[in-house]
């Protein structure tokens, strides 16, 4: 067969693939740029063409600058912290131990639960009056009176950092757990045989095996993490002062809640560049570090 | 997988539907409400229920989103084509609505009867540039509530006639040792904080407008802002009130953990059941209080009414149903939770019974309610507003600055 035709074949298999996904992908998008670069509303007007204005408004605007650099750390921060924490869960969890298929189900639990669902339970967890939080810390004599964590601008990001990584560190944990599988048990036994240490194990013989699987998993983690909306729309909205106010929040408001169709689109559009860009970064580095050029 | 879930219940729903679908032709009206303040779901509920046995041929399908998300479903629907036929707005929306055509002019529609016997201030909640856009259906307003055994205990002998007073009463309370943070207000970054504002600006006898153009920044609304710093600031109001909605705030009124609440009809008599709530009993509500000089009460209009949107199929059996839902009889058989829109319910003994605190109050502070801003891009202004009163509190900036900052955002 040639190579001509397989390449035929192989075009002809995925066209209706490519057809559902140009009605439903391609013509959306298609659409949003369109709308970037006209001043439409929401509701009613259909909008006229006024080029660059929106992306030169939102660029040159007080919120963007502020939404970016909280996104930045929201997802620096909470992808770090799922990465360190799910590893070490899945290291955990890959000893023999009575229970841990039990444990393994588990740890499945807070990834399977529904963001929104996520999110109001964390929000019971830090009420300032009522919350669980408040009564663990008070009664373990660690803090001396009830926190408003959602209300102060310093302890509102990290609030919702923690229940971002109490949802997600699952995920990581579950593909760092299948990396692990494929660790060959003699090597890490000639490992220890040859006197190397806990560390000394991790960094040569198991972690070579978890790169390329803990890279997707941080491709994944990153790119969901820029785009986060639910999870701060349901604790706290974007407040105080607009101090948890990250990207999608803003597009939300100028889209949705201000109606501006056409600034909104060139903010989304915006946004979306930014995550391709970290979106192809990652998979060079994928790349590079599988050795295929 | 829940994809597949939905297939299937929706494919089950399907085959019951047409099981067990009546012979006669429905029409069937999609309305969506809000679970949060005013008339319970179960009232709701009660309600269609009533509305739909006396006309069988018409169904009501309803939904309830909480207010927050209530503005942003009725636009996204009408965005996307549509959906509702019936739906709940604010005060605060017709202008936006009327301008972006989302609801239909029904001004036609009301009966002499109608205009005769709804409060003229309830027209308010429907009305931009002279047309009306829906039945008046939650006339409301902010009321102070406050705690008739801690005030006893506190020595004080009436409630405050004046925002000083309240301050003062509360700091004798925490003096007393009684409580440590004796008010609660709404000041999430949300319109809840918007509707304490402005009633606080109505007190001081400041405007959000004028001409067109932002006025906030000075006088009183500049006055109102500095109260709420003050009150933050020097420990009389519990500090978490930067984080509650109204829902926290009754919860802590309940528990007996506040001394004074800013909040809406329905705290009254949720506060006053022995069921939920232990303060039932002591319960006691005045209309907001005034400034000395410039004002004996406040209050702001936070009404609301039912509208049929443009792109409704069906607008005459909505309409029935908005006037089923806004009648005379339906409002004053669940005026618990909220007050009738009718003038002469106010006089009803059955209405009142039981609640002749709440209705004292409700004549007086119904006829000072104060609108917020009409203009379509009300959701800027309140959004800006927000910002302006949290980083004052917050103490990121000065009320002054703060507000000037809302100005700058307000898109005005």
């Amino acid at each position: 067969m040639t190579n001509n035709w397989i390449t035929t074949r192989a075009w002809f298999l995925m066209l209706p693939l490519l057809i559902v996904m140009v009605a439903i992908i391609g013509w959306p998008l298609f659409d949003t740029v369109r709308l970037s670069f006209t001043d439409a509303k929401l509701v009613g007007t259909a909008g006229n063409f006024v080029g660059f204005e929106n992306y030169v408004r939102i660029l040159s605007g007080p919120n963007f600058q502020r939404t970016l650099i909280t996104t930045f750390w929201f997802a620096v921060l909470s992808v770090s912290a799922e990465m360190v924490i799910g590893v070490l869960a899945a290291l955990l969890l890959n000893q023999q131990f009575y229970g841990r298929s039990v444990l393994r189900a588990l740890m499945i639990l807070p990834w399977a639960l529904p963001t929104v669902v996520n999110a109001t339970l964390w929000r019971l967890i830090y009420n300032p009056e009522y919350g669980a939080l408040n009564a663990a810390l008070t009664q373990m004599g660690i803090i001396g009176a009830y926190q408003s964590w959602l209300g102060e601008p310093g302890t509102a990001l990290a609030s919702l950092i923690v229940a971002d990584c109490w949802k997600n560190f699952p995920l990581v944990a579950l593909i760092a757990l299948a990396a692990l599988q494929a660790v060959p048990r003699d090597i890490t036994a000639a490992a220890m045989v040859d006197g190397a240490g806990a560390w000394s194990r991790f960094r040569f013989v198991i972690m070579p095996y978890l790169a390329g699987p803990l890279m997707v998993a941080l491709v994944l983690r990153t790119i969901e993490a820029f785009k986060v909306f639910d999870i701060i729309w349901v604790m706290t909205r974007g407040g105080p002062a607009n101090s948890t106010r990250t990207l999608s929040i803003l597009v939300y408001q100028e889209a949705f809640s201000f109606q501006r169709a056409g600034s909104g689109a060139s903010l989304a559009l915006i946004v979306t560049l930014l995550v391709t860009i970290l979106a192809v970064a990652y998979a060079a580095l994928i790349r590079k570090s599988a050795g295929v050029s | 997988m829940l994809k597949s879930v939905q297939t299937a219940l929706l494919g089950a729903t399907l085959l019951g539907a047409a099981l067990f679908s009546p012979a006669h032709a429905e029409t069937k009206i999609n309305a969506l409400f809000m679970a949060q303040a005013a008339y319970s779901e179960a009232d709701v509920r009660a309600m269609t229920e009533a509305f739909t046995k006396a006309n069988p041929d018409i169904s009501v399908n309803l939904e309830f989103v909480p207010y927050e998300g209530l503005h942003d479903k009725t636009v996204l629907a009408q965005g996307s084509g549509g959906g509702y036929d019936v739906v709940l707005f604010d005060v605060i929306w017709p202008a936006e609505y009327a301008t972006n055509k989302v609801l239909t002019d029904v001004t036609d529609k009301i009966t002499p009867e109608m205009k005769s016997g709804v409060l003229p201030g309830a027209w308010t909640t429907v009305e931009y540039d002279g047309k009306r856009y829906g039945m008046p259906w939650i006339l409301d307003t902010k009321y102070l509530f406050y705690n008739k055994e801690i005030l006893e205990k506190a020595g004080i002998k009436a409630p405050p006639t004046t925002w000083a007073e309240l301050a003062e009463q509360a700091k004798t309370i925490k003096d007393k040792g009684i409580l440590a943070t004796p008010i609660a207000w709404s000041w999430s970054q949300a319109e809840a904080a918007i509707c304490d504002y402005t009633t606080l600006v109505s007190a001081y006898g400041g405007s959000f407008l004028k001409d067109g153009k932002p006025a906030f920044q000075t006088g009183g609304g500049l006055d109102a802002l500095k109260y709420m710093v003050d009150s933050y600031t020097s420990g009389v109001t519990n500090p978490n009130s930067k984080e509650f909605l109204e829902e926290d705030v009754r919860r802590l009124f309940q528990n007996g953990d506040v001394a004074f609440a800013l909040n809406w009809t329905y705290m009254y008599n949720m506060a006053n059941d022995p069921k939920d709530s232990k303060v039932a009993g002591k319960v006691g509500v005045v209309p907001a209080p005034g400034v000395e000089g410039k004002s004996k009460v406040s209050a702001v209009n936070g009404s609301m009414g039912l509208g049929i949107t443009s792109t409704s199929k069906h607008a005459d059996e909505a309409w029935k149903y908005i006037t089923f839902m806004t009648s005379q009889a339906t409002q004053n058989q669940y005026a618990k939770l909220s007050l009738p829109i009718w003038a002469s319910s106010y006089d009803d003994p059955a209405v009142a019974k039981g609640q002749e605190e709440l209705i004292a109050a409700a004549k007086v502070g119904l006829a000072a309610m104060y609108p917020r801003p009409t203009t379509p891009k009300y959701q800027e202004l309140s959004t800006a507003l927000q910002q302006a009163i949290q980083e004052s509190l917050l103490g990121q900036a000065k009320p002054d600055a703060a507000l000037e900052t809302a100005v700058q955002n307000s898109g005005l």
